[in-house]
């Protein structure tokens, strides 16, 4: 009973940073329909600026509550810029071309950043994976029996963080200006800029709060595995994609939940099977759950217009 | 025609980014000016490769990104450093030696292309590499058909040499390693219980894994569970809550130090106490940092000691942290005996073409290495000792030497 709490917990926590990445990925699909396979790696980007912050601060600095703050934010506005002038250089002059073109470029930008980043220049930090400093003293906020059963202070905090940006996505979607006008460019750019609504900037704006969202993501997933290394990208961003797919890509609760399933299946996965099976079982779910709603659990499949 | 022009721009940026990769190897890369005959030109089946402009080359196929990044630099920097020393003795056969090296990013299907074109395209006499096993076996069959001697530095699984008559080692072999941490469990740590978690997808991994179990029950002691996880995984803590429930007094983790670290905080994290165990894999500078004190208090079996006294050894720790900073792990220590044993075995050659270097390379007795004394057994393996040593604060401490 306490392994079962314990994975539960475990899942939970996994699932909970799937689903910040995951937000991203849905946002800028719901605006653009573009799926930005370089989503992880700008994550990635940002949580070695997180890095960087967090060295430059200084053992004592980077563990105060400013720091730790200081060092979100760094990371997520470098990452909102990294962001915008991805959009900007590779995916504006493509948005006219067929859809395909844009995925290619996608996949070109998170090969250059994953690749990039491991070369040994300057700068750049090389392809050896290195331990992420401990901005967040790690505390046992809950323990069961003779600690059979431990939740850590990061959990409770990444999973009210997730929730927390969950509603204010909701909210910035549904009940703003700014939210409306992103509906409007999702249902027809075209059609939103002839009734004098900035597309470009809109576009732009969305890119850059994904971005600035996957850093956040990367930087709770980094406290959570210690470790930072340059191709976590590729691989956190495979399995949010795959968390927003089963949610219903472009749905912003979808992501969550399905990001939070995802985490759950995952862990028990491994706890109570093997290992190995993990990914078989995580993408065999996508494909049940494609064959059976073919929209994600959450989505509407909407005829295409010919 | 006003296309052209952008076009004419990146095909130039294209040419210079294309000159300054060429540029980039470190110096023994390029082979000196001396440009004399082609040396050992003997008709023989295959064709001795013509070394370019009089230099010896040596083929070096390793990780230099990816998750063993710090392996295969470990093992190029001791390969470049045994180079040049013997080029600044004289070279060999009058010639300067000159390595060429490959990344294979840690992959198996990389491995065996690098290995292919140094054998097609550079023509190398002897190829050096890989660490991990994996990668060693995928070299191996490409270098065995073809008569190109290799020498692995620390590839320690007994397959990679049973690939053909072409392929040595200069390290022991799992078996062995399994042995030795399964000996100072059960006797040094008086262990009953231990569970194990390995990388399935690593044969190095699995097979110290068997060999461990095997000996540690027929030591007596029991196995209280078997966890997997996948190399590049970095959240362990299910198969670690499972181990936890089993309460052993010590988990056998024979993994890469990259796991390992971040297994041991989760550990520690998740209330597991208990010392690690592991193997060579875990000798990098990196495990501390990524173990943090976490991993402080664990063990593993390993080839070398930079402590080690003998003055052989010190010269080269030094000689290595005068060059490349910081103290030589053993990964370093074993390219830098593999490439001498290479080197050593062209100088006694009677020719450089395939089949007299590896009979030469075949004879090699009570050579001195750093990492102990190498003589080759008729597999093909090293019989040296092992040591065992204990993580501390930042460095890995001697703890005691296993004979095979």
């Amino acid at each position: 009973m306490a392994q079962l709490l314990q994975h539960l917990i475990n899942g939970l926590a996994a699932g909970t940073i799937y689903a910040l990445v995951a937000l991203g990925y849905t946002m800028v699909y719901g605006v653009l329909k573009l799926i930005n396979f370089a989503h992880g790696d700008v994550m990635m980007v940002g949580v070695y600026m997180g890095y960087g912050t967090a060295y430059a601060l200084g053992r004592q600095a980077q563990k105060s509550v400013l720091g730790v703050v200081l060092i979100f934010l760094v990371a997520m506005a470098g990452c909102a810029l990294l962001g915008f002038l991805i959009e900007r250089f590779a995916y504006r002059p493509l948005r006219e071309k067929p859809r395909l073109t844009s995925l290619i470029t996608a996949i070109g930008i998170s090969f250059a950043l994953s690749y990039g980043f491991q070369l040994d220049i300057g700068f750049l930090p090389g392809a050896a994976p290195r331990a992420f400093p401990e901005i967040i003293q790690p505390t046992e906020w809950l323990i069961i029996g003779d600690r059979d059963v431990v939740v850590w202070n990061w959990q409770i905090m990444s999973l009210l963080i997730a929730v927390g940006l969950m509603v204010g996505l909701q909210y910035l979607v549904f009940k703003t200006r700014f939210g409306r006008a992103m509906r409007a460019v999702s249902y027809d750019h075209r059609v939103a800029a002839l009734m004098g609504i900035p597309t470009d900037r809109v576009i732009a704006v969305t890119f850059m709060i994904g971005s600035g969202l996957a850093a956040g993501a990367g930087l709770l997933y980094a406290i959570k595995d210690t470790s930072v290394n340059p191709l976590m990208g590729l691989f956190v961003g495979l399995k949010a994609f795959v968390a927003a797919v089963i949610g219903g890509i472009g749905h912003v609760p979808g992501a969550v939940v399905g990001a939070l399933m995802l985490g759950l299946v995952e862990e028990f996965v491994v706890g109570y099977v093997a290992s190995t099976w993990r990914d078989a079982v995580a993408f065999g779910i996508l494909i049940i759950v494609l064959l059976v709603r073919p929209g994600g659990l959450f989505g509407r499949v909407a005829a295409e217009k010919v | 025609m006003r296309r052209l022009v952008p076009l004419l721009l990146a095909g130039f940026a294209l040419m210079a980014a294309g000159c300054e990769k060429k540029s980039q190897p470190s110096p023994t890369d390029t082979p000196p000016a001396t440009a004399q005959g082609q040396g050992g030109d003997v008709p023989g089946t295959p064709p001795p490769p013509p070394a370019p402009s009089g230099t010896l080359l040596l083929g070096v196929a390793t990780a230099l990104t990816g998750g063993q990044a710090t392996f295969g630099i470990s093992t190029r920097n001791g390969i470049e450093l045994a180079i040049k020393e013997a080029n600044a003795a004289g070279g060999v056969k009058g010639q300067k030696l000159a390595m060429k090296v490959y990344d294979n990013q840690g992959k198996p299907e990389e491995s065996a292309q690098a290995v292919s074109r140094l054998i097609t395209q550079d023509k190398v006499l002897v190829i050096l590499g890989d660490v991990a096993s994996s990668n060693s076996l995928a070299m191996a069959e490409k270098a065995q058909p073809a008569g190109v001697p290799m020498i692995s530095p620390s590839s320690t699984n007994p397959a990679v040499t049973e690939k053909g008559d072409y392929i040595f080692r200069v390290c022991f072999i799992d078996p062995f390693q399994g042995f030795v941490m399964a000996k100072f469990a059960r006797d040094a740590l008086k262990a009953a219980n231990v569970a194990v978690l390995q990388d399935n997808k690593s044969a190095y991994s699995i097979g110290l894994t068997e060999v461990f179990v095997r000996k540690f029950t027929e030591m007596g002691g029991k196995i209280t569970a078997t966890e997997s996880f996948s190399q590049g995984d970095t959240d362990y803590r299910a198969q670690l809550t499972a181990i936890k429930k089993t309460q052993p007094d010590a988990i056998y983790v024979p993994g890469y130090y990259s796991e390992v670290g971040i297994i041991a905080r989760q550990a520690r994290e998740l209330g597991l106490k208990v010392p690690l165990l592991g193997g060579d894999g875990w000798d990098s500078e990196k495990l501390f940092e990524l173990g943090g004190t976490a991993i402080q208090g664990s063990y593993f079996s390993n080839h070398y000691s930079p402590d080690n006294q003998e003055p052989r050894v010190q010269k080269f720790v030094a000689d290595y942290k005068a060059a490349y900073g910081g103290v030589p792990d053993a990964l370093a220590a074993l390219g830098y005996d593999a490439a001498n044993v290479a080197i050593d075995a062209l100088k006694r050659a009677p020719d450089t073409s395939g089949p007299a270097v590896r009979d030469a390379i075949a004879q090699t007795k009570n050579f001195p290495g750093i990492a102990g004394t190498i003589t080759l057994d008729d597999k093909r393996n090293a019989v040296k000792s092992a040591v065992v040593l204990k993580v501390g604060d930042g460095k890995a401490e001697f703890v005691t030497t296993v004979n095979p």
